[in-house]
């Protein structure tokens, strides 16, 4: 293992390391000559275009985008003008005075508001936007004396504002929003010469400047201090210059870049050398510098603080023990005790565990990650408390970041910029590149809750999937079916409307389908003007609303046939509407039962239709219709009830005409109690005969009726037309309710025994009724006697309790 | 299940300044449960009026609030609301809330009358299941049995099912989900879509519920029908228990304040509000009224000899505790009051002879006696002219316990009440056999005296002092809906497959899956809880017997109650009734 440090160069006390990421898989037939090149950071993908100055304004050149590694990802002909610059932005449109214009140089920069883009035109002046996203172009003041281009330009970001700060060669400007300011760099030697390049770190905090006497001058970007000054003894301009920075930086280093060389000069005043044979592109990352070949990538980078400790040579940190002890250990060495007794007697071992653990994620081998992983486990077994975290942590994220750095995908992410840019973006960023099975085992080995995770990646693959157009309607459907399933937080209604949008409505009702939310389906589906399945699903969901919704939106759409024969096959909606019939549109509900040929409800329509009608005739005629209905529906009750009904109207109205009687609207009972109680007992019997009352009821009737008028030989006589169908208990309590005992007596003989003992007391003659209960030797009956006796009764007590006795 | 699971603040109220609300009155009583005046004032709420067509009556505010349920004919009062009041003030900003939610239809229907575009805001209260006491859920939509049986129009049902999506986002999921009955299907398979539609975004809360039992009305229209004989039951038969209040009428109360006595209006009714946070009525309200005197004595004995202890307490301390004591034991002296009055005033009706015949014919009917012939009872008190909702219950309540009634007596009892009553009850009983609580005999053969066996629905000498049995609620019937529920929890229903088969409706078992790591680890000893929804309503008597059921030692079981209406055999039969326009009575 001794060998991680062969690739290690000093600068000042710190090292730098350059570690190949890739054999680029491209095939370049003329390198990166005559290429404008630009790569992503965050181990983004490469943009390359050939020939940018067209040599005939028939040629297109052709732009490719590549990832990391080198796989071609896409390839398009550049039809506008001739390109200046080439950076990483969405897409959009800079507008009409750009136009007009021509623009001599652009930049590409982040600024906190977003993604800008700097130009400057041919009348040498500078337009800016700080965000393309919410594009608003800034003409920044005039330069003065600026003529052409500048000697050399960057972008700031200071305070939340975007600034250039530009070279013409001797003088430098700091242009802003308002002004343009002559600034000077602190500390700059005078023989130092004019500005030929400038480069501000990818935090945008630090500055370096090179000038014509091949002086380099650092410092922080708001130009207060100096760093350093190095004289790199070199007087052509270089190609590139880049900032090499990590976070907690030892010793921040810019790179030089020269068709053979490349150098690294430290603020320290160190440089490191590198020749190099191939056209190289620098691309800066936050913590390093990729330089990229036309045969291979390779990262250029500090070794990290950590890495250090524990690779350096002789290194007596804790991690550097661990290690050791686990080497020795797994030798079977007795010496792994001896490293181990070391690291415990200074109580560093949980150090020397987070030690292993921070370098192996700072390492690009995985061989190197796992021994320190397994050194690191090995630490762990002698610690009691250790928060397992950490390692776990770690563990998961390099096999991400393994699994990324394939060269099949091509992500060369580092942990810190892993960290940096977050695991959301990476899975978006694996998702727009379209690597959905990896985005999906990435989500379900981090165990990222769906709605975060599978979900969404599976709510890209779907609105991908649907506009590829050579798979069939049906197979896309079965293969979506299959991949999302029930995924929670995929809207199969937001995947329908995109196949909806492409044009394949068929797909769209197809995916529809998957939908659970069947509130989310009928918008779009009536959208598609498929009604009959909006009203279908908005059935099933069950919400009424929604089938309410659909209903209406039927009703104004097709004609009434159809709209009624739409209902009728489905119940639910049908009997919905019905209900808004009922309550808004009664005429319509007459005909959706007519066209049903449901007869009762017609009839029960009919029969309610005729209680709104004050005129009696409209009133008899609907109930006529109502009668006739009933037959048709083969109730024959119903039918008989409404003729019935009927006469009685007809009757109470020749009643009303002749006697003034006021019989309208009572029911048959309440018209003959009328009747007997106007003393027209000729009229209340032929209702009695006409209408087969039942005898029981019209005895009732007619006894109260009697008897509230007191008409008690009435009442006598009418008590011997015939045996009393109700017995003659009733007439008794009904003559005592009139506290009339004389013409209750009458009734008590007729009444039956087992009903006597009760008449008796009726009337309060205890006498009578112990005697009828000792006759019929009923205890109970003697029971209730005696419990109506008071002490006054004395003789009378002691008979029945006798008569009680004597039974037993 | 205490405390309130809604916030009246909760979303909707948005409105910045002074307010006025316009009620539908329907929902004054539900949000009597949750919300008192005070606390609406509190919330700059100055005037509360009660939504009438016409002009809307003056009010110095800058907001009008509707509080409405979405139905149509309320769109069109207050549209003519909103349009006259444009002409006079134009400052006045106007917001909607619609109770339980939103309804495209009716926004559409304000659109339609050009009034839409008035409304500052228009949201929804969603207010499913109100909180009616510590056990006891309910809906308070009256008509869900009449729609879902009636006009098949099941809007009930996705209210309940959204209530219960709700309540399991508050309390967890809930993993078993049993049922019976068409309307519990429903029910169950829009919660299962809507868990589905959920799916990802749900609460990791330990479960409270353990099952959820959905019970159609249907299954069992015998249980309201009967008389309910336990103390709350014959409040609600008697008085009428509204929102959980009662008006009684007053003469017996107004004695009791002496001082004041000849003040007391003695027509205004008494209001009461019964709940469980009384402690005498949560130990009464649940027994046989037989029963409720005993208890009334012996807390009165215990309270006066409370009052008693004052004598022995000698010195400042335990004066001082005697004195802390008080207002506890002044409570429960005028609680006690209030309820031995009640008690009386029920007594006096319980103790008629009238009441005791209709309990007779009651108990023939459901023990089978005489079921397939014309009931003189019934006949009596057609002729007598008593309530037709009488009548209707005991004819109901024969055809239920006789699968039907035969065509010569159906007939008969119809032209009977046709002819007595007038002949508009032909729609009210043209529903009532549509809802299958009066029919026709259509087989010979009567499967309720199997169901009653199986289920042992009939308990000969019920112990109404000492219950043993949920028979007690109805001094002998053990109300099926509740049996089924009793089943259910042991042996389960495998056991009463044949029976389950004669009852209407598919019974079915449902499984939620539990997010990992909220499996309940059960303590030895530690009950299971049941939330039963009854659709369609209970009744208090049910009620009763299942809390039985949870006190039951060896139950096991914790019985949480949700039902869409609590009822009894009166409201329930009214609330089929069709009353045509020319009658009102």
């Amino acid at each position: 293992m001794t060998f991680i440090t062969a690739n290690w160069n000093p600068l000042g006390e710190a090292f730098y390391r350059k570690s190949e990421l890739y054999e680029m898989c491209w095939n370049l037939r003329d390198g990166l000559r005559d290429c404008l090149v630009a790569a992503a950071p965050y181990g983004g993908p490469i943009a390359l275009l050939r020939e940018p100055v067209r040599r005939s304004p028939s040629s297109r050149p052709q732009l490719e985008i590549y990832s990391a590694s080198g796989v071609s990802i896409a390839s398009f002909p550049w039809k506008s003008g001739p390109v200046v610059h080439l950076g990483w932005t969405r897409h959009f449109s800079m507008g009409q005075e750009v136009v007009q214009s021509q623009v001599l140089e652009a930049k590409v920069f982040h600024s906190p508001y977003g993604t800008g883009v700097a130009i400057v035109t041919g009348s040498s002046r500078f337009i800016m936007a700080t965000n393309i996203d919410d594009l608003k172009l800034r003409r920044l003041p005039e330069v003065p004396g600026l003529q052409g281009k500048p000697s050399c330009w960057v972008v700031l970001n200071q305070d939340r504002q975007t600034k250039v700060l530009l070279s013409t060669g001797s003088e430098l400007y700091i242009l802003d929003n308002t002004s343009c300011t002559a600034v000077s760099l602190p500390g700059l030697a005078p023989q130092g010469g004019s500005i030929v390049h400038m480069s501000v770190s990818f935090s945008y905090k630090y500055l370096a400047v090179l000038t014509d006497s091949g002086h380099l001058w650092t410092g922080p970007s708001h130009l207060q201090d100096k760093m350093s000054e190095v004289d790199t003894k070199k007087l052509t301009p270089p190609k590139q210059m880049v900032w090499c920075r990590r976070p907690k930086s030892q010793q921040p280093s810019v790179v030089l870049m020269w068709d053979r060389l490349l150098m690294v000069v430290g603020v320290c005043q160190d440089t490191i050398q590198f020749p190099t044979e191939d056209q190289c592109v620098l691309v800066g990352e936050m913590d390093g510098v990729r330089i990229i070949s036309s045969t291979n990538q390779e990262l250029l980078q500090e070794v990290p603080l950590v890495c250090q400790e524990i690779f350096k040579i002789a290194s007596m940190a804790p991690g550097a023990l661990l290690l050791e002890a686990h080497r020795e250990y797994e030798k079977s060495s007795q010496k792994a005790d001896e490293y181990l007794r070391e690291i415990k007697e200074q109580s560093m071992l949980g150090e020397a565990v987070s030690q292993c653990i921070e370098a192996a994620g700072h390492e690009y081998d995985p061989n190197t990650q796992k021994s320190l992983m397994r050194a690191a486990s090995f630490g762990k077994c002698f610690l009691t408390d250790f928060s397992p975290g950490q390692f776990v942590t770690t563990c998961r994220e390099l096999r991400v970041l393994n699994s990324v750095r394939e060269s099949s995908v091509g992500l060369p992410l580092t942990h810190t910029q892993f960290k940096q840019m977050t695991l959301q973006v990476l899975i978006d960023r694996l998702v727009y590149r379209q690597f959905y099975p990896l985005a999906i085992e990435m989500c379900r080995y981090l165990k990222i809750p769906d709605y975060q995770g599978v979900s969404r990646v599976l709510k890209h693959w779907a609105s991908c999937k649907v506009q590829q157009k050579d798979l069939s309607d049906e197979a896309i459907a079965r293969a979506m079916c299959a991949k999302v399933g029930d995924s929670p937080g995929v809207s199969y209604s937001d995947i329908a409307a995109k196949a909806y949008e492409c044009g394949r409505t068929e797909l769209a009702i197809k995916l529809l389908d998957f939908e659970a939310r069947s509130g989310e389906q009928v918008p779009l589906l009536l959208k598609m003007k498929r009604s009959q399945l909006a009203l279908s699903k908005a059935v099933e969901s069950g919400d009424t609303d929604l089938v309410y919704t659909v209903v209406t939106y039927l009703k104004n759409e097709m004609n009434r046939g159809d709209f009624f024969m739409t209902l009728r096959n489905q119940p639910v909606a049908l009997s919905l509407y019905r209900q808004f019939c009922k309550l808004q549109e009664q005429e319509t509900l007459k005909d959706l039962y007519n066209q049903d040929d449901d007869h009762k409800e017609l009839a029960n329509y009919y029969v309610t239709a005729s209680y709104r009608e004050k005129r009696l005739e409209s009133r008899l005629s609907l109930l006529q219709s109502a009668v006739d209905e009933y037959n048709k529906a083969k109730n024959e009750f119903s039918a008989k009830a409404t003729e019935e009904e009927m006469r009685l109207l007809r009757f109470q109205r020749k009643l009303d005409d002749e006697k003034g009687a006021g019989l309208l609207e009572l029911s048959l009972q309440a018209t003959m109690e009328a009747l007997l109680a106007l003393g027209l007992y000729k009229q209340a019997e032929q209702l009695y005969r006409d209408f087969r009352v039942p005898d029981k009821r019209y005895w009732w009737l007619k006894l109260k009726s009697l008897a509230e008028k007191e008409e008690w030989d009435e009442l006598e006589k009418f008590s011997k037309s015939k045996k009393s169908p109700i017995g003659y208990l009733a007439f008794v309590e009904v003559c005592m309710k009139s506290n009339n005992k004389y013409e209750a007596k009458k009734y008590v003989s007729k009444v039956t025994p087992e009903q006597r003992v009760k008449a008796h007391l009726a009337i309060s003659d205890l006498d009578g009724a112990a005697d009828a209960a000792i006759e019929r030797k009923n205890d109970s009956e003697i029971a209730t006697v005696l419990s109506r006796c008071s002490a006054a009764d004395r003789l009378l007590i002691e008979r029945l309790n006798r008569a009680s006795t004597a039974k037993k | 299940m205490r405390g309130n699971p809604y916030s009246i603040l909760r979303g909707g109220w948005k409105a910045l300044g002074t307010q006025a609300i316009v009620w539908d009155e329907y929902l004054t009583g539900p949000f009597g449960l949750i919300a008192q005046y005070s606390l609406l004032k509190e919330h700059e709420v100055e005037k509360m009026f009660t939504l009438k067509s016409g002009k809307l009556p003056s009010a110095d505010v800058k907001n009008i609030i509707f509080f409405v349920r979405p139905r149509l004919e309320l769109m069109d009062i207050i549209a003519e609301n909103v349009f006259s009041e444009d002409k006079m003030h134009s400052s006045r900003d106007f917001h909607i809330l619609f109770v339980p939610r939103r309804s495209m239809l009716c926004e559409q229907r304000l659109k339609e009358q050009g009034v839409l575009a008035s409304f500052v805001n228009i949201d929804e209260y969603i207010l499913d299941l109100i909180p009616y006491d510590g056990d006891l859920l309910s809906m308070e939509y009256e008509s869900a049995f009449r729609e879902c049986y009636l006009e098949n129009d099941q809007t009930s049902l996705y209210h309940t099912a959204k209530g219960l999506m709700t309540l399991q986002a508050l309390y967890g999921t809930i993993p078993q989900i049993y049922g019976k009955g068409d309307c519990a299907r429903h029910v169950a398979n829009m919660m299962l879509r809507m868990k589905r539609e959920f799916a990802g975004s749900q609460n990791q809360i330990l479960p409270v519920f353990d099952t959820l039992l959905l019970l159609d009305r249907n299954i069992d229209l015998l249980t309201p029908l009967a008389t309910q004989l336990t103390y709350e039951g014959l409040i609600d038969e008697i008085y009428g228990i509204t929102n959980g209040y009662v008006k009684l009428p007053p003469e017996k109360f107004a004695q009791k304040k002496q001082g004041e006595a000849s003040k007391d209006l003695p027509t205004e009714s008494k209001k009461l509000q019964l709940n469980s946070a009384e402690e005498l009525y949560a130990e009464i309200r649940d027994k046989n009224f037989n029963a409720v005197g005993a208890a009334l004595s012996k807390k009165a004995k215990i309270i006066s000899a409370a009052f008693e202890e004052r004598h022995n307490a000698k010195t400042v301390g335990e004066i001082k505790q005697f004195v802390s004591q008080l207002p506890h034991m002044q409570a429960a002296r005028s609680s006690l009051a209030n309820h031995t009055s009640i008690a009386e005033l029920i007594k006096d009706i319980t103790t008629s002879e009238a009441f005791f015949e209709n309990l007779t014919v009651e108990q023939e009917f459901m023990t089978g006696v005489d079921t397939d012939k014309v009931n003189t009872y019934i006949e009596d008190c057609i002729a007598q002219k008593d309530p037709l909702i009488k009548i209707l219950r005991l004819m109901c309540m024969q055809s239920v316990c006789n699968n039907g009634l035969k065509q010569k007596v159906f007939e008969y009892y119809k032209r009977e009440i046709l002819q007595t009553y007038g002949y508009e009850h032909i729609l009210t009983l043209n529903n009532l056999e549509k809802a299958s609580l009066l029919k026709l005999q259509t087989s010979s053969r009567n499967n309720y005296p199997t169901i009653r066996k199986t289920l042992k629905l009939w308990m000969e000498d019920a112990n109404e002092q000492n219950p043993n049995d949920i028979s007690y609620v109805y001094s002998g019937y053990a109300p099926l809906s509740v049996r089924l529920t009793q089943v259910l929890a042991r042996p389960g229903w495998r056991s009463i497959e044949e029976v389950l088969k004669l009852l209407p409706g598919p019974h079915f078992e449902e499984r939620q899956q539990l997010p990992a790591g909220l499996h309940k680890k059960r303590q030895q000893g530690e009950n299971r809880t049941t939330l039963v929804f009854f659709l369609g309503g209970v009744s208090y008597a049910e009620i009763a017997a299942l809390r039985f059921l949870s006190q039951m030692e060896d139950s096991g079981m914790e019985y949480i109650i949700a039902t869409t209406k609590l009822l009894n055999g009166t409201t329930w039969i009214k609330s089929l009734m069709d009353r045509p326009e020319s009658q009102i009575s």
